[in-house]
């Protein structure tokens, strides 16, 4: 039933209060705060950033990372403060760490993969290429 | 000639992947907390907000913090089995009112009961966000030495008394004792 | 009554396709004339009373017949009869009658076209239509049925999902199963040429030639339906965005990525025998892909905002079903595939070699979009964590993948077959090379590096698949006798697509790199200065529809003191289901859109409201549809036209008969 009701609730999109405001004078914050709030996932409207989410938590949390941000901290030190509480699940882009390698790796693998197998194929094709061919 | 079944053995893969996550909860978020000491806090309390519920609270004895809002339906779901598990067990549940209003949370107890041994007022979900609390109701399992030991998201239910809250309390109470007696 | 009407007929759909296999397959396999021509009526036959079944349920909701549950859940008295019609897709039990409406339409056009190919063939094709459709009564007959009654009925319905009371959207599903369900066409038509190969027989390649225009076309349809989800999420969801990589929209974007890559494969399969395996491959994973996206979509196992509501029950029964059809075809697939001819040799610089080169990147691709999507799901099974995969990710990954395919776009088209000279090719393309270049050069320095080398290398790259789109035909055109009339329909087609998909990326990269957005506090009577212009709420307004009230705004923007333009965004409440939606003001242009919406009443009469400035954002959904009416174009080319029996009585060009390695 809770799920129900968040969903509903997290169905209907407004841009929220406070969103992208300008926070901070220095552009240089300013620019960090929105990286870091359109890359950080809303945990109860979980299809949304917390940029766009209007949950009361995603507000808080906004209001978390400004925070932060004008007491000096570094982004790595933000991100911890909230992966320490809510886990990776949290950060939409996935950190790189053991239980992730294979999925930063994995396009570059098929890439390369794809890579050799063009190679390969190539290499037989132009072969059969010079093959005298049988007339039909 | 093997190599034109490694699609059918891809796909193979994938299925049994997909037949094991039908039954797990996407949404659910794991606490990255348990087994860490329950994060320092002091609140004010509900009724009198002088009275404060800190994280000394937490220490010496086992308990179970349950978070709720009157703006939550889950939280009124499970009201009755609170109440019920406050007048029948040892282990006390403590409170946390999250993101409400002091007037209307209090108004709600009166009249369906307070289970809480004590409340925590936290209108700006500060403490919570320390206790990587994302919504309502969740309920804590808090051991003597004040650690984290479990956390359940959703309405309390008999089964999950039953099959793990129950379970959990008393493995910690046979930790206890053979810490005492050692 | 009528509803048992739908119900029935829903049954009797079943029977049929269940006959539609048999006949189909088994028919096929005796050479049976006489089944296989009932195998072409029975689909007729179920294709009519999926129609009886679909519109048995219309007609329910657009009496109001709150008795069935599903009409109850999801329409209202006060909903507008155009969207009451929409109601009927507008869930899953629905949605489900329409995939088999559509499965079953897509069936009948094969029949009617049935004439055209070899009978066993076609018999084939029909009989693994049949299966489909199997499957998919089956589902919806037993765990899904959207006849079922209401013991008590209530009042009045619970009101169709306001997110979907709009035009866009509603047509939105009806256009994208149109593309799910048409890769099923080529789906049995590779089975049916694995089913139905024959060794040294020549004839395997035909049907490469007959798939074709079904894959235009079924493709043409899912590039129209994804473009139109992306465009309406930019006007309706007020936070001008276009594309979030959720689950269900990559559950969508992998079969138009592979369908992408099967169109091209065909091409070569078609052309030169070459690749069989992998066209055909292509083709099965193209349509799995697609019931990937029903599992997805309607099984829970994925967090997304568009799926329907989850049950465990239902999504164990779609995955049976989809191991069924999947795992049947590999099958297929491993046992019968190692058989097929390899065809013929190539050179390293080929026409061959640019597509496989296409067919590896879009393949890879799409592998990562899956990763990506599915990557969250493993590590919970496996226990390993809980993570979240986003925009960021994909954005990474998928960006330099789409550099690599415009860098090789303007020569696939002008790359002879077999073997071709690397510097005439190069020489071919001067201009638009050297203009593509300047022209990013100048961006460049006058956003004097703000944008970032990977937005300047993406322009550049669109800008040379845009200029060098046309060069094939128009290079055709010069050297041929008869003028325009000698180049092929399908060459005219082709440089088009191309031209769009050039545009679809310039409009992506431009808007992304050079955008504004902001969320304002606004009041009415002070204006605020913002990406170059002023913009100034004036007033308020209460505005009332017909199962909806709200606030309109009238915000004015003016540049340099002349008045550019007014929006007019709503803040709007659903009565019957108590939700917000928010509608945006936006003056489209070519060249920018200007995009204001509300978000909260801040108090005293002020808002904040969002907003943006976003360079090009059109070109994105222009690009789609040029590359829809380019494909389509292509599709009546007159080859395509001939009936297939003709075609398979032609030699092959260049055929090679080595025995032995596959491609």
């Amino acid at each position: 039933m809770r799920r129900v009701l968040v969903f509903l609730a997290c169905l209907f999109f407004s841009a929220a209060l406070f969103a992208a405001e300008m926070r901070f004078e220095n552009p240089q914050q300013q620019a960090r705060y929105e990286n870091l709030i359109n890359e950080l996932r809303c945990l109860v409207c979980q299809n949304q950033t917390i940029a766009d989410s209007n949950a009361d938590l995603a507000l808080d949390l906004r209001n978390k990372v400004a925070e932060q941000i004008a007491a000096g901290k570094t982004d790595a030190e933000i991100i911890e403060y909230l992966t320490a509480r809510y886990g990776d699940f949290v950060l939409y882009r996935p950190p790189l760490q053991a239980n992730t390698i294979l999925l930063w790796s994995g396009p570059l693998l098929l890439l390369i993969a794809g890579g050799l197998l063009l190679f390969f194929t190539l290499r037989r094709r132009a072969r059969l290429d010079d093959e005298p061919e049988n007339p039909l | 000639m093997w190599r034109f079944a490694i699609p059918l053995l891809v796909v193979i893969a994938l299925v049994a992947a997909f037949g094991r996550a039908l039954f797990l909860d996407p949404g659910k978020v794991p606490s990255p907390l348990i087994g860490e000491p329950v994060p320092e806090f002091s609140l004010p309390g509900l009724y009198e907000p002088e009275k404060n519920f800190s994280s000394d609270d937490l220490k010496g004895h086992i308990s179970l913090v349950n978070v709720f809002g009157t703006w939550c339906p889950g939280c009124h779901e499970e009201h009755d089995l609170l109440m019920a598990w406050s007048q029948s067990q040892d282990v006390p549940i403590y409170g946390f009112n999250l993101r409400d209003e002091r007037d209307a949370a209090i108004n709600w107890l009166n009249r369906d009961g307070n289970p809480y041994a004590k409340i925590g007022f936290d209108p700006g979900g500060e403490t919570s966000i320390d206790w990587g609390i994302y919504g309502a109701p969740e309920t804590f399992l808090i051991d003597a030495e004040g650690r984290i030991r479990l956390k359940h998201i959703g309405p309390m239910t008999e089964a999950v008394l039953r099959e793990k809250i129950i379970p959990a309390i008393e493995m910690l109470q046979a930790e206890m004792l053979r810490e005492e007696q050692s | 009554m009528t509803p048992e009407l739908g119900h029935f007929a829903l049954i009797l759909a079943l029977g049929v396709a269940l006959l539609q296999s048999v006949f189909g397959l088994a028919g096929a396999h005796r050479n049976d004339a006489n089944w296989m021509r009932t195998a072409r009526t029975l689909g007729a036959g179920q294709f009519a009373f999926a129609l009886i079944a679909f519109v048995m349920l219309a007609v329910a909701f657009l009496q109001n017949d709150f008795s069935l549950m599903y009409v109850a859940q999801n329409s209202n008295t006060a909903l507008p009869w155009p969207y009451r019609i929409a109601a009927v897709w507008g869930a899953h039990e629905g949605s489900l009658l329409l995939w088999i409406l559509v499965l079953a339409g897509w069936t009948l056009a094969v029949v009617l076209r049935a004439d055209r190919l070899p009978e066993d063939f076609a018999a084939r094709v029909i009989g693994v239509l049949g299966l489909i459709s199997v499957g998919f009564l089956l589902f919806t007959l037993f765990t899904s049925n959207p006849f079922a009654r209401l013991a008590v009925p209530p009042l009045d319905g619970r009101d169709l999902n306001p997110i979907l009371q709009d035009p866009a959207l509603a047509i939105h599903p009806p256009l994208l199963y149109f593309g799910y369900v048409g890769l099923s066409v080529p789906f049995a038509f590779a089975l049916a040429a694995l089913l139905g190969h024959r060794p040294d027989s020549g004839k395997d390649v035909a049907w490469a030639r007959a798939a074709r225009p079904w894959t235009a076309v079924a493709w043409l349809f899912l590039t129209v339906g994804i473009a139109l989800g992306s465009w309406w999420a930019y006007y309706e969801l007020g936070w001008g965005g276009w594309w979030f990589w959720d689950p269900v929209e990559n559950a969508s974007f992998m079969p138009w990525l592979i369908g992408t890559a099967l169109i091209h494969s065909l091409a070569v399969t078609e052309k030169r025998g070459a690749f069989m395996s992998w066209t055909i491959l292509l083709a099965i994973a193209a349509f799995s892909l697609s019931l990937l996206g029903t599992f997805l979509v309607r099984s829970g196992v994925l967090v997304s905002v568009h799926a329907f509501a989850s049950d465990p029950t239902r999504g164990v029964f779609i995955l049976a079903f989809l191991a069924i059809v999947v795992g049947g075809a590999l099958t297929v697939y491993a046992i019968r595939a190692p058989h097929l001819p390899p065809g013929g040799g190539f050179k390293p610089w080929s026409r061959e070699t640019l597509l496989l080169t296409n067919n590896v990147l879009l393949t890879v691709a799409a592998g990562a979009v899956l990763l990506g999507t599915l990557y969250p799901l493993f590590l919970d099974t496996l226990g390993l964590g809980k993570i979240s995969v986003g925009p960021p990710y994909f954005n990474a990954v998928f960006a330099p993948l789409m550099m690599l395919l415009l860098a090789a776009i303007a020569f696939g088209p002008l790359v002879n077959w077999k073997r071709d000279n690397w510097q005439e090719n190069v020489r071919s393309l001067r201009v638009p090379l050297i203009a593509s270049v300047v022209i990013a050069v100048v961006v460049a320095a006058f956003t004097f590096g703000n944008a970032g080398v990977l937005a300047i290398v993406g322009i550049w790259l669109a800008l040379w698949a845009i200029l060098a789109a046309f060069t094939e035909p128009l290079s055709r055109w010069k050297r041929a006798r008869n003028g325009a009339r000698s180049v092929p329909l399908s060459s005219w087609g082709m440089s088009l697509a191309h031209l769009g998909l050039g545009i679809t990326a310039l409009g992506i990269v431009v808007v992304s790199a050079f955008g504004f957005e902001r969320d304002v506090a606004m009041t009415p009577g002070e204006p605020v200065e913002y990406a170059g212009y002023t913009w100034e709420l004036e007033s308020l307004r209460d505005i009332e529809g017909s199962n909806f009230n709200g606030e309109e705004a009238r915000i004015s923007v003016s540049q340099d003191g002349e008045l550019v333009t007014v929006l007019f965004p709503q803040k709007r409440m659903y009565t019957t289901q108590r939700a917000a939606m928010t509608e945006a003001g936006i003056d489209a242009g070519v060249s920018r859109d200007l995009y204001a919406s509300l978000g909260e009443p801040l108090g005293g009469n002020a808002w904040s409201v969002r907003l943006q400035v976003k360079p090009l954002v059109r070109f994105i959904w222009l690009g789609a549809l040029l590359m829809a009416l380019g494909v389509g174009i292509a599709a009546f080319d007159r080859r395509y036209r001939k009936p297939l029996k003709d075609a398979a009585r032609e030699p092959l060009k260049a055929k090679t008969a080595t025995a032995g390695e596959n491609a």
